[in-house]
């Protein structure tokens, strides 16, 4: 059963000096699930989300992302995940098309390989007739989806996304989910970020964070029975303000 | 009017970009006046005109009857702005970022401490940590102190909850409550947050650069014509696509657990029941459902893409 | 006066809380000084020498001999009078010249201790220092030798009095200290000002700050107090290390002279302001700071002679700021002159100083 999960994590632990910004976090992410990560603003998620990728080694605990420590084995976790931030992550100076190669590229996708993805992927958005014009020129909404078929371009198993939609027109959010349903289906688990409650209840699992530890992690239903709420926002709102550290 | 805009145009890249569309608007004292829609609507240009820090192309302002062009000096005397992105001193202490905003618009700490006095009292106790040290919610706190040290007639917050977790954002929205009730200081605000509209008296729903529809968000609710129902079941995923395709379909869109779906006139919940059950769908739900904002700036921007 | 006073309280604690920037700002003087100073001058061969032997006896034949027949030195000269050796300093000829009075040799017999004079080409003051010792050597290891040939055991003494003769040739290309004043002082006012400013904009304070009702004026007044202090503080480590470490001469009017580097500074400061008028980002103004220091080095005339460019290039060099505070300093430090032949230097450097404040004042934004 264990082989189903694709993300394990067994008392990741993060601190920076006297502050332990991920304090022992516990939990399992299966293949093909979209799991929202939420948590106040310095909960650790970030802390965590880093650890997850790769990018920091953990002070203690362990955690093995699609099958590989991410402490001892960086490099073959980064190879099998997809990373879109907050942060628009495309070169505003390239053209959808370049964009795509660049970044196939950069996975070691061949050519052949790149040019049908391309042409699939464009087909798909709607943007066949975009495919030359250069980032900058697309409008927000459209670099966002842009920005997560990127992420999913060279096929990883998880694809981690840190606030995707900030910004962005309540339509073109919801084109976005549209889009990381369509992943989960294609069997890619989605971990993800978001401070819009609405987008917590469209994930199978929810776990909060409230100073650096998980204080919930189940389906949005059992969450909400749970803390007989209505709404993942009042669970939200009663687990936060139990938080200690929520400005330090 | 305490702010007031008439047909106000601005343009970036020598014309190339349109950022405002002629765009009027008047603010009320005393009011909270919310200007809601998505980035690059043209929210941040529209608050940099009222502030007097841009020209537009064409159109005039007032503010606080003081032209934005010719009396920008006056204005800026008068008035609290607070940038969307964080824009006080990392490296001074949260005392020293208050000290020196206050001297700057020739006043002191002490002098208007009534009115930022519930929110400095949140952050006081750290007043010796520089500003970089801080967290999201406190930064935002300092930053709304520092933007009302002069005690100014109006102030102006650019997507001042952006990128902040419900709590602090809810926190955030009733120390402007507070500041209304209070003191009567006139707030105009801009959110890409849809929730956060019914905290505002009145508001704008702006996108590309034109207003689609300004009011109280009640009456933008009670605008909403359309028949809206909850429809849920077990296979949600499913639902998403099979929903689309309903002949009596307008829209659907996704809300939390339930999809939001608005139908044609003369369509019954039976005959999506039956539809739905065709398609193998099971636990079916469907109910009548109320109207947001989010709603209603869906179905203008709808409108608004179809129209183009 | 408040808004103004605080707003330079500011700029200095942030200066004083960036460690790194402090140290770019304190140390940089201090290596580049050390290093312009130093690196060009290692071992000096082949120094031109003249003789004036006014004895013309055996003992100062030996020593003629020694200095013929050193390595370090060529004999290009013999000379019979003083005048005759001030006359090759002038032209160019001699790096170093040895005056041997007529009663040397009878002197050191009597009293065991003779007295030969020096005379150096000063206006490379680490050369001039290392051939003054290696003449002094030379004398030392003779005045040794022939003690031991006739038996004394108190070896005779011979006392050599250098004299540095300061640009006989009244050239001056070959000092870089004034050019590496003028390198320094323009890196630091230009390039930290503009990044100063820079930066209020990359932050998004510089937003606030134009919302708010303080004046550009005191804005930009306010930036530039701080690093007018800097650069005082530079423009001190520079002369002293100049002076006691490199050994260069003050030789003209001190109050003069500070008042040329002050205007010299704030000529600097305004093009750093100008700099951060026209970009929007740290990283441009620091490359446009940076590609300032170019022509300083090419026109000022610390690296090359001007009288020697095309004419084309002279010109150019009359545009680069360096190029008269390099010559006013020069003027002013190596040769001594009197203030009146500084004045067209001063001219300059005032106007190009008012163009550029006027310049920067006016394209600073007071809006977005």
């Amino acid at each position: 059963m264990k082989d189903n999960y694709v993300i394990v994590a067994e008392g990741l632990t993060k601190r920076f000096g006297e502050f332990t910004a991920t304090d022992h976090i516990t939990f399992n992410v299966k293949e093909g699930e979209i799991f929202g990560f939420l948590g106040a603003n310095g909960a650790g998620k970030t802390t965590a989300m880093r650890m997850l990728c790769g990018l920091s080694i953990p002070s203690e605990g362990r955690a093995q992302v699609a099958g590989y420590d991410v402490a001892t084995e960086s490099e073959q976790v980064k190879r099998n995940i997809g990373y879109m931030s907050q942060k628009f992550s495309l070169y505003n100076d390239l053209s959808i098309s370049e964009n795509l190669k660049l970044f196939g590229g950069i996975y070691g996708m061949g050519r052949k390989q790149i040019k049908e993805k391309t042409h699939t992927l464009l087909t798909e958005l709607d943007l066949i007739k975009e495919k030359d014009t250069l980032v900058k020129l697309l409008p927000l909404g459209w670099k966002q989806k842009l920005a997560f078929s990127l992420a999913i371009f060279h096929e990883p198993k998880i694809v981690f996304l840190d606030e995707p939609t900030g910004g962005v027109d309540p339509i073109t959010r919801r084109q976005f989910w549209e889009l990381i349903y369509k992943a989960a289906d294609n069997g890619i688990t989605v971990f993800v970020t978001t401070h819009y409650m609405d987008e917590a209840e469209y994930c199978d699992r929810v776990s909060i964070m409230v100073d650096g530890q998980i204080k919930a992690l189940d389906t949005p239903n059992a969450l909400k029975a749970q803390f007989r709420a209505n709404s993942l926002y009042d669970v939200f709102l009663s687990l936060a303000r139990t938080a200690t550290r929520s400005d330090s | 009017m305490i702010v007031e805009a008439n047909s106000l145009t601005k343009t970036y890249n020598r014309g190339k970009t349109k950022a405002l569309h002629g765009l009027s608007l008047g603010v009320e004292e005393g009011e909270i006046y919310g200007l809601i829609g998505p980035d690059g609507a043209g929210k941040t240009t529209l608050f940099r005109i009222l502030t007097t820090l841009l020209l537009p192309d064409s159109g005039e302002a007032h503010v606080d009857g003081l032209d934005v062009q010719k009396d920008y000096r006056q204005i800026r005397k008068r008035i609290g702005y607070m940038p969307g992105k964080f824009s006080l001193y990392q490296d001074l202490t949260i005392e020293e970022n208050l000290r020196f905003f206050a001297t700057i618009f020739g006043t002191t700490i002490e002098e208007n401490c009534g009115l930022i006095a519930d929110i400095y009292a949140q952050i006081e106790r750290f007043k010796d940590r520089r500003a970089g040290k801080l967290s999201g919610g406190m930064k935002q706190k300092l930053a709304l102190c520092c933007a009302l040290i002069h005690a100014p007639r109006v102030l102006f917050l650019d997507e001042p909850t952006t990128g902040v977790d419900p709590v602090s954002r809810k926190e955030f929205w009733e120390m402007l409550k507070k500041l209304q009730q209070r003191h009567g200081i006139t707030i105009m605000v801009s959110t890409p947050y849809m929730d956060e509209a019914m905290q505002c008296d009145r508001i704008a729903l702006i996108q590309e650069g034109s207003f689609l529809k300004v009011n109280t968000p009640q009456h933008i609710i009670d605008e909403y014509d359309k028949t809206l129902w909850n429809v849920k079941c077990e296979q949600m995923h499913t639902l998403l696509t099979v929903l689309k395709k309903w002949e009596n379909t307008e829209s659907s869109f996704s809300f939390g657990e339930t999809f939001h779906l608005s139908v044609k006139e003369n369509a019954a919940p039976a005959d999506l029941m039956r539809y739905l059950g065709g398609h193998g769908l099971s636990g079916i739900e469907i109910s009548e459902a109320k109207p947001t904002i989010e709603d209603c700036f869906m179905s203008l921007l709808k409108t608004d893409y179809d129209e183009r | 006066m408040k808004q103004f006073q605080i707003f330079v309280q500011k700029e200095f604690k942030h200066i004083a809380r960036d460690t790194r920037t402090m140290m770019i700002l304190v140390v940089m003087p201090v290596i580049l000084m050390v290093l312009f100073g130093f690196a060009l001058t290692t071992e000096v061969k082949n120094s031109r020498l003249a003789i004036c032997d006014m004895a013309k006896d055996e003992i100062t034949g030996k020593i003629h001999d020694r200095f013929a027949g050193n390595r370090y030195f060529t004999l290009t000269a013999e000379c019979s009078s003083v005048e005759q050796v001030y006359e090759a300093f002038r032209k160019g000829e001699i790096d170093i010249a040895l005056v041997i009075g007529s009663e040397f040799s009878q002197e050191l017999g009597h009293t065991g201790a003779g007295s030969i004079q020096l005379l150096i080409d000063g206006s490379e003051p680490n050369q001039a220092s290392t051939r003054a010792g290696y003449a002094q050597q030379i004398l030392m290891g003779f005045a040794q030798e022939m003690a031991e040939k006739n038996g004394r055991s108190i070896p005779y003494n011979i006392v050599s009095t250098t004299r540095m003769l300061y640009n006989p040739q009244l050239k001056s290309e070959y000092n870089f200290v004034p050019g590496v004043m003028g390198m320094i002082l323009l890196l630091i006012c230009a390039m930290m000002t503009s990044i100063a400013i820079v930066k209020e904009k990359e932050t998004g304070t510089m937003e606030v700050l134009l919302a708010s009702p303080l004046p550009p004026f005191v804005i930009i007044m306010a930036k530039l107090v701080p690093y007018f202090a800097i650069s005082c503080v530079n423009l001190t480590t520079i002369l002293l290390l100049g002076h006691y470490l490199l050994g260069l001469p003050f030789a003209g009017s001190m109050p003069v002279f500070l008042g040329l580097s002050l205007l010299y500074i704030l000529v600097s400061l305004a093009l750093g302001l100008l700099i951060s008028t026209l970009v929007s980002n740290q990283l441009a103004a620091m490359i446009i700071s940076l590609l300032l220091i170019i022509p300083t080095i090419y026109f000022s005339g610390m690296a090359f002679p001007i009288e020697s460019m095309p004419t084309v290039f002279q010109r150019v060099s009359t545009v680069i700021p360096a190029r008269w505070y390099v010559s006013a300093v020069r003027k002013l430090m190596i040769q001594g002159v009197a203030v009146k032949y500084v004045i067209q230097e001063t001219a300059i450097l005032s106007i190009m100083a008012l163009v550029l404040i006027t310049l920067s004042l006016s394209t600073f934004k007071k809006r977005l």
